[in-house]
C-alpha cells in the first residue's frame, strides 16, 4: 500500500470502521458476545484513526502524537482505577468531553478554511450547529457530573421565567448562528458559543437527580449529534454515521427511560421532581408515629433461611453503601440452603441506565439471577421473602392505586406481593421523588434500620453463626 | 442494504441527469446511519445498558478523526493547532479511556457456574 493513502482507499478503510461500530453496538444484545463487540468497537476505531493518519490531509505528527498520548495516559488510568459506583460520574465527563471536542473541532475548521479562503455559508451553518450541539453537551454534562458527584445539589433549579429565559437564549443563539453563515463574523461566532454553552447549564439545572438515568441517556445522545455535525462540516461520513448511531442510541434509552416512570420527555426536560436528600429526625422515632413497623436483622433471617425463594430488589442506596458484595455472599449461603435467590432490577434503578446490573456483576452476580422488571414480576405472589435493599419509588404501590401521586402510572415491581418485605433503609425520608411509599405501612412490611451494608453483613454473620 | 454501503464514497453520484450535491448525499448517509441505529440498539439487553452508553462514548471519540484533521493540516496556524491540539488530547481520553472501562465492565458480566 502506498502512503499517502488516496481518498478512496481512505473512505473504504472508513466504510470497514463504520461496519465494524455497527457490529460493535450489535455485540451488546447478548452479555456473552458482548466483550467481542467491544473488540469490533476498538478495531473500527484503529482503522479510523490508522486511516485518517496515513492520508494525504495529514502532515504534521508531532503535535498529534503529543496529545494523543497525554490523553490515552489519562484515559486509561482513569479507566483502571474508577469505581463501579462511580460509573454515571465517569460517563458525565466523557460525555463533556466530546461536546468540547467538537466545538474546537468546528473551531479550529473554521480557522483553517477563512486561512484558505474556502468558506461558504452552507460550510458556517453546519460549523455552528457543531460547535452549538458541542457546547450544550459540554455545560450540560458538567453539570450533571457536578450533581452526581454531589459538587451540586441533586435538587431541581427553579426560578420563574426560565422556559422563558431558555427560549430567549435558544433564539438568540440561533439568530446569532444565522448571522455567523452569512458574514462570518467573529464577534457573532464567539457570542453564539458563548450562550450556546449558557443554555447547556440552564436546561440542565432544572431536572432532579431522580431523573439522572435520563439525563445521562440525553447527553449521550448530544454527544452523538455533536460527532454527526463535525462530520457534516468535515464532508466525513464515517463521523455522520457515528454521530447517528450514537444519537440514536441516546435517544432510545432516553424513551425507555421516561417509559418506565411514565413520564414524557418534554416534562423530564422541562424540570422534574426531586428532593435534596438531607435526613434529620431519629428514624425510629417517625416510623412508630406513621405506624411503621421496624424489625431486627434476626427476624429477617428467620424468614429467610427457611424461604423457598428471595428477591433482593437494589436501589441507589445499594450503591451508596457499597453493599453488593455482602449481598453476594448472602446470595451463597442461602444458595447453600437451597433457597432460590433472585435480583430484580427496575430500568430506571440507580442514576444511569443499567446501573444496578454492572454493581452486582462487579460482585460476581451471576446475570442468569438478574432479572428485568417484566420477567420477575409475576414470581412476587409466591416468593417468601423480598429484600428492598436502598430502593424506595420503584415498588411503591402509590404509582398504582393513588391517582393524585406524581408517580401515578410508572410501572412498578410488584414486591408488595410477596408473603413479607423487608426494607432496608437508613431513615424514614421518602425516595427522591419526595413521595411516601405505601408499601412501609403493609402488614407484611417491615423496616429494618442502619446501613445497608452493615445490615446484609449482619445477616451473612448470623446465617453463618444460625445453622440448622 | 447492500445500496446503502455504497453512500459512504467521497464520489458525486450522477443519477440520470441530476448531479447528487455532495451535502445531500451526507444527509442520505445520515438518515440512513439513524435507522441502523435505531434498528441495532433496540436488541441491546436492558442489563448491559451501562456498557451500551460506555461504549457509545467511546466510539463518539471517533471526533477525534475530525481533531486530526484539523491539528495535521500543513497550513494550520498556530491558533488552528491550539484547538486542535485540545481536541486530540480531550477525543483520545473518551477513546482510551471508553473502550477500557466498557471492557473492565462487560468482563464481570458472568453466567452462573454449573456443577
Amino acid at each position: 500500500m502506498e502512503l499517502p493513502l488516496s481518498p478512496t482507499t481512505q473512505a473504504l478503510a472508513y466504510l470497514v470502521s463504520a461496519i465494524l461500530f455497527i457490529f460493535a453496538l450489535k455485540g451488546l444484545t447478548h452479555p456473552s458476545t458482548a466483550r467481542r463487540g467491544n473488540l469490533f468497537g476498538m478495531l473500527g476505531m484503529a482503522i479510523a484513526i490508522g486511516a485518517t493518519l496515513a492520508g494525504a490531509e495529514v502532515q504534521g505528527y508531532w503535535l498529534i502524537g503529543f496529545a494523543g498520548a497525554i490523553g490515552a495516559v489519562i484515559g486509561i488510568v482513569v479507566a483502571m482505577r474508577i469505581q463501579m459506583t462511580a460509573m454515571p460520574q465517569l460517563v458525565a465527563a466523557l460525555h463533556s468531553f466530546v461536546g468540547m471536542a467538537a466545538v474546537l473541532v468546528a473551531i479550529g475548521t473554521f480557522i483553517n478554511r477563512a486561512q484558505a479562503d474556502t468558506l461558504n455559508a452552507l460550510l458556517m451553518g453546519e460549523l455552528s450547529a457543531g460547535i452549538v450541539i458541542g457546547a450544550i453537551t459540554f455545560t450540560g454534562s458538567v453539570i450533571a457530573f457536578a450533581k452526581l458527584q454531589g459538587i451540586m445539589s441533586g435538587a431541581p433549579i427553579k426560578f420563574f421565567g426560565q422556559h422563558a429565559l431558555n427560549a430567549l437564549i435558544a433564539i438568540t443563539t440561533i439568530a446569532l448562528a444565522v448571522h455567523f453563515a452569512h458574514t462570518g463574523s467573529w464577534v457573532s461566532l464567539v457570542l453564539m458559543t458563548l450562550l450556546a454553552f449558557a443554555l447547556g447549564g440552564t436546561l440542565i439545572i432544572p431536572i432532579g437527580g431522580a431523573d439522572m438515568p435520563v439525563i445521562i441517556s440525553m447527553l449521550n445522545s448530544y454527544s452523538g449529534w455533536a460527532a454527526a455535525a463535525t462530520g457534516f462540516t468535515l464532508h466525513n461520513n464515517l463521523l455522520i454515521i457515528v454521530g447517528a448511531l450514537v444519537g440514536f442510541s441516546g435517544a432510545i434509552l432516553s424513551f425507555i427511560m421516561c417509559r418506565a416512570m411514565n413520564r414524557s420527555i418534554i416534562n423530564v426536560i422541562f424540570g422534574g421532581f426531586g428532593t435534596d436528600s438531607s435526613g434529620g429526625e431519629s428514624a425510629g422515632s417517625v416510623a412508630a408515629e406513621k405506624g411503621v413497623k421496624s424489625a431486627s436483622v434476626e427476624d429477617a433471617v428467620y424468614w429467610m433461611e427457611d424461604a423457598n425463594r428471595v428477591i433482593v430488589v437494589p436501589g441507589y442506596g445499594m450503591a451508596v453503601a457499597q453493599a453488593q458484595h455482602a449481598l453476594k455472599e448472602m446470595m451463597e449461603l442461602l444458595q447453600a440452603r437451597d433457597v432460590e435467590v433472585k435480583f430484580a432490577i427496575h430500568p430506571v434503578a440507580g442514576r444511569m441506565p443499567g446501573h444496578m446490573n454492572v454493581l452486582l456483576a462487579e460482585a460476581d452476580i451471576p446475570y442468569d439471577q438478574v432479572l428485568e422488571m417484566d420477567e420477575i414480576n409475576p414470581d412476587f405472589p409466591s416468593t417468601d421473602v423480598v429484600l428492598v435493599v436502598g430502593a424506595n419509588d420503584v415498588v411503591n404501590p402509590a404509582a398504582k392505586e393513588d391517582k393524585t401521586s406524581p408517580i401515578y402510572g410508572m410501572p412498578i415491581l410488584d414486591a408488595g406481593k410477596a408473603r413479607q418485605v423487608y426494607f432496608l433503609k437508613r431513615s424514614m425520608r421518602p425516595g427522591y421523588s419526595g413521595v411516601d411509599n405505601l408499601l412501609f405501612y403493609q402488614d407484611n412490611t417491615s423496616l429494618i434500620f442502619g446501613d445497608a451494608k452493615d445490615t446484609i453483613e449482619g445477616i451473612v454473620s448470623a446465617l453463618k453463626g444460625g445453622g440448622h | 442494504m447492500l445500496g446503502c454501503w455504497t453512500a459512504p464514497l467521497p464520489f458525486t453520484f450522477h443519477i440520470g441527469v441530476y448531479r447528487m450535491p455532495e451535502s445531500i448525499l451526507a444527509l442520505y448517509v445520515f438518515v440512513l446511519a439513524c435507522f441502523i441505529g435505531y434498528y441495532v440498539v433496540w436488541g441491546v439487553t436492558p442489563s448491559l445498558h451501562t456498557p451500551l452508553v460506555a461504549l457509545t462514548n467511546a466510539i463518539s471519540g471517533i471526533v477525534l478523526v475530525g481533531a486530526l484533521l484539523v491539528t495535521g493540516l500543513e497550513e494550520a496556524g498556530i491558533a488552528a493547532s491550539f484547538f486542535g491540539f485540545l481536541a486530540v488530547l480531550l477525543a483520545s481520553i473518551n477513546v482510551f479511556g471508553g473502550f477500557l472501562v466498557t471492557h473492565r465492565m462487560l468482563s464481570m458480566f458472568k453466567k452462573k457456574k454449573r456443577g
